[in-house]
């Protein structure tokens, strides 16, 4: 996805002869289109500045203030803020909870994002093969996860896992295998497994239109040249669908490190799942349960920026890959 | 066209197969739970069902549970995912048609604000929001889920996209000299042209609204205004004190998740031309 081919610009105005009446035509039109387009573009913008910018513009200044108190020892008395610095940061950065759920983070989508691709790239390419049968049926079990929200994935999944009701802890049990999926080292897994389950079949289908796009004759071209189905997977299929891998890719990077749900969902089930367990989980409880709002408004700027910084550098990254690559 | 090998087939079938029961099972393992009772929930095996299955009763306990607290919140999430989703197909329509056909100053720093928005996640924003809504005393009403839910960046993304390629500018130029008004250019033939994409936004943000629990959560504290998901979680907090939670919660989840399941293999065609539009024409 490069930024030029994104934003096409439009030839516009149709040619007129006289010079003259050109200009005045073109003062006129682009004063109408001025006008016009802010009509249709100021509601958007006007709603996108209170909901994006402001609360940016904003949380940027409160992770610069602190709270204090006028009172003797800081207790009593009236509030006021007063301006900190970066000392919110500072707070922030060396709270070792906060890193510890930043690197957790960082593992689950070091380890669950290209498992989740690959696996999303395989069922793709199989159900795109030849040889696959009732694709209409696997596709649309495929991707009945993405249909379930996020928290009755959690919900339901923490049945899954929860002694006592959980039918595969009793099969595991009866088969003499000792199973704990909220353990302190499982649940990370257990958790990637939910994201996983919901979002391989979105994954699948975004591959899937790729493929599509891809005119029929290569492969036929490939098939009479002798390529293996493998082959022509390999070295036709793949480098085509690289874009949509791309972005799927992009997307699942923010995705994990807004992780929140599922964790706030387990946290009843598994003592294991602290307030800290993700950062978001951590801004969250900084900001309602230890009622500290600049903190909470400096984890939050935090997080905005790994993740700007992690999406557009592997944007960078797979760029200038394919530019080497020619 | 040569039909591969036999050996081919069957492991192609056998490896669908095993994904199809791995995002399968969860989702019978709750259609089988809706029928039962909280001591069959933990007293009978989970694949199966229990002797006594009772699915309506069940259902109706759900329903009619704390004055129908349920259907409350199911009309909740009907109202903020569909009048949102409405709002936002319209405006990011409206933004989507002036950023590809009409050029003007500033053009270019407003889309690449609206890419810049795309990537910056929703949850870093919802805390911040909070504290603003909060501020302005927005906070813990129907506003506060509502309004940022109709914005969205990556609709404007896909509406300009798409007007630029499905919009011809010979047409807009047609009906402007027949005299028609730029809004009514907008409303009788941008529309019509860009309906694909439209219906792609609508559910692409109907899904994400009615999927959003971080947002509902830091906004709302009044259980009247809570869309089922944080309804649904509210019952799980208390489950361990009132165990009949569980079963509800159980039955609650299958109500919910049906309308939403039926409707993304219904639309299975609309994401799929969706997300080919945002993707592979880049």
């Amino acid at each position: 996805m490069s930024r030029d081919t994104l934003s096409r610009a439009e030839p516009v105005t149709p040619k007129q002869r006289a010079p003259q009446r050109r200009q005045r035509r073109a003062s006129r039109t682009e004063a109408r289109n001025r006008r016009a387009a802010a009509g249709f573009v100021l509601p958007f913008l006007a709603l996108f500045g209170l909901c994006f910018i402001a609360p940016i513009v904003y949380a940027v200044h409160q992770s610069l203030y602190k709270t204090e108190r006028t009172g003797p020892l800081g207790l009593g008395g009236r509030e006021h803020e007063a301006f900190a610095g970066l000392a919110n940061y500072a707070h922030a950065l060396s709270d070792d909870r906060f890193l510890t759920g930043f690197g957790r983070v960082l593992l689950f989508g070091a380890v669950q994002i290209p498992l989740m691709i690959v696996l999303a790239t395989t069922l793709a390419l199989l159900l795109e093969s030849a040889g696959a049968r009732g694709i209409t049926f696997f596709r649309s079990a495929f991707f009945l996860p993405y249909g379930v929200p996020g928290v009755i994935a959690s919900i339901l999944w923490g049945f899954l896992y929860v002694p006592g009701i959980s039918p595969l802890v009793k099969i595991a049990d009866s088969i003499g295998w000792d199973v704990d999926f909220l353990s302190r080292g499982t649940v990370l897994w257990s958790i990637a497994n939910i994201v996983t389950w919901q979002f391989t079949g979105y994954n699948m289908l975004v591959l899937i239109a790729q493929l599509k796009a891809v005119p029929g004759e290569l492969y036929e071209a490939a098939r009479i040249d002798g390529a293996t189905a493998w082959q022509v997977a390999r070295h036709i299929k793949l480098p085509l669908i690289r874009p949509a891998l791309v972005l799927t890719c992009v997307f699942s990077i923010i995705g994990t490190l807004q992780l929140f749900a599922e964790p706030m969902v387990l946290r009843p089930l598994a003592s294991s799942i602290d307030s800290g367990f993700t950062p978001n989980l951590h801004a969250y409880s900084e900001a309602f349960v230890g009622n500290n709002q600049h903190v909470a408004a400096a984890e939050a700027v935090l997080l905005a920026l790994v993740a700007c910084v992690l999406s557009f550098g592997f944007l960078r990254l797979v760029g200038g890959r394919a530019k080497e690559r020619g | 066209m040569t039909r591969p090998p036999v050996r081919y087939r069957i492991i192609t079938a056998s490896l669908l197969t095993v994904a199809a029961i791995y995002f399968l099972v969860p989702v019978y393992w709750l259609i089988v739970s809706a029928t039962k009772n909280s001591a069959d929930l933990f007293g009978t095996f989970g694949f199966w069902f229990s002797e006594h299955p009772h699915p309506i009763d069940h259902l109706v306990d759900v329903l009619t549970y704390d004055h129908g607290i349920y259907a409350r919140w199911f009309a909740n999430s009907v109202l903020y995912a569909g009048i949102g989703a409405v709002c936002a197909t319209l405006l990011s329509g409206a933004a989507g048609y002036a950023l590809a056909k009409f050029p003007f100053r500033g053009r270019e720093a407003i889309f690449n604000a609206v890419l810049a928005g795309v990537l910056i996640p929703g949850t870093a924003l919802a805390l911040p929001l909070y504290f603003l809504f909060s501020s302005m005393g927005l906070s813990n009403t129907y506003w506060a889920v509502l309004i940022p839910s109709v914005v969205s960046p990556f609709g404007v993304y896909l509406c300009r996209i798409y007007a630029a390629a499905a919009v011809p500018d010979s047409l807009l130029e047609a009906a402007r000299i027949d005299g028609a008004g730029e809004a009514r250019i907008f409303g009788g033939l941008g529309l019509r042209l860009m309906t694909p994409a439209l219906v792609t936004v609508f559910l692409f943000q109907f899904v994400h609204i009615w999927n959003n629990y971080f947002l509902p959560l830091v906004m709302l504290s009044d259980s009247d205004l809570y869309p089922i998901q944080l309804g649904l979680t509210s019952w799980t907090g208390y489950a361990d004190r009132q165990p009949v939670l569980y079963q509800y919660t159980v039955g609650g989840a299958f109500l919910s998740v049906v309308p939403l399941m039926v409707l993304m293999t219904v639309l299975q065609r609309y994401w799929r031309t969706g997300l080919t539009e945002g993707s592979v024409k880049s």
